[in-house]
């Protein structure tokens, strides 16, 4: 079961650094959000899997709570996106 | 036997979010790239989710990975739709070989206004209002 662990930790943070590239390279802001968001659901994954190998299942929690500050934040860059209007980057 | 599934969940849940990176990294344009991540991603974390809450086979543990599942299913498309709408109004640009972009022709990206494309003649004059730029 440990190994399975170390598996699942390895290709997520394989993910991480993938979604970084699209942060960093991702020609519009947009693009950025969208990697963001997928960055906190990652971070939700790793999170859970955490939980499994400790054992503390309190961990859940903070999963809970990274899931909404996700969200919110995804929301936040929409609105404003949307207050900016058409921009060219 | 509850271990052989708990290992298959994690692994194929991580996968589906290696596979949402990926899609992220190698799609051509904002649209499906959002169609990469939401999906996969919103399914990798709820197989994870799954796999903990057999793991642990508490009331309290199956009912917060529960709550986690429901709010990644309600707020993955609610998301993706509001950062969409907003890339669409600030005009990020559609891959090449899109084929077909139906809000085009009936939007109008100076005055934001919607048209149905049914309107008669008459429905369809503007009216200006105080609020229009100058």
């Amino acid at each position: 079961m440990s190994t399975v662990i170390l598996i699942c930790q390895v290709i997520m943070g394989l993910a991480l650094v993938l979604t970084f590239v699209r942060v960093v390279r991702g020609p519009s802001l947009p693009d950025r959000v969208v990697a963001l968001e997928l960055f906190s659901t990652t971070v939700v994954g790793l999170v859970g899997v955490y939980a499994v190998q400790s054992e503390v299942a309190s961990f859940l929690d903070a999963a809970i709570v990274i899931a909404l500050m996700g969200f919110l934040a995804a929301i936040g860059f929409a609105r404003f996106l949307e207050r900016g209007g058409p921009r060219d980057d | 036997m509850i271990e052989v599934v708990k290992g298959t969940l994690l692994l194929s849940g991580s996968l589906f979010i290696l596979l949402a990176a990926i899609g992220l990294v190698r799609l051509p344009d904002l649209l499906t790239r959002m169609h990469a991540t939401t999906k996969a991603a919103a399914l990798g974390v709820i197989l994870i989710m799954l796999a903990s809450a057999m793991h642990f086979a508490e009331v309290g543990v199956v009912a917060r990975s529960f709550a986690i599942i429901l709010f990644i299913l309600m707020t993955a498309p609610v998301a993706a739709h509001v950062i969409g709408r907003a890339g669409y109004f600030v005009g990020s640009k559609l891959w090449s070989g899109t084929v077909k972009d139906e809000l085009k022709p009936n939007y109008d990206p100076l005055t934001h206004e919607l048209k149905s494309g049914l309107e008669t003649q008459e429905n369809a004059r503007r009216v200006p209002r105080e609020s229009d730029p100058e």
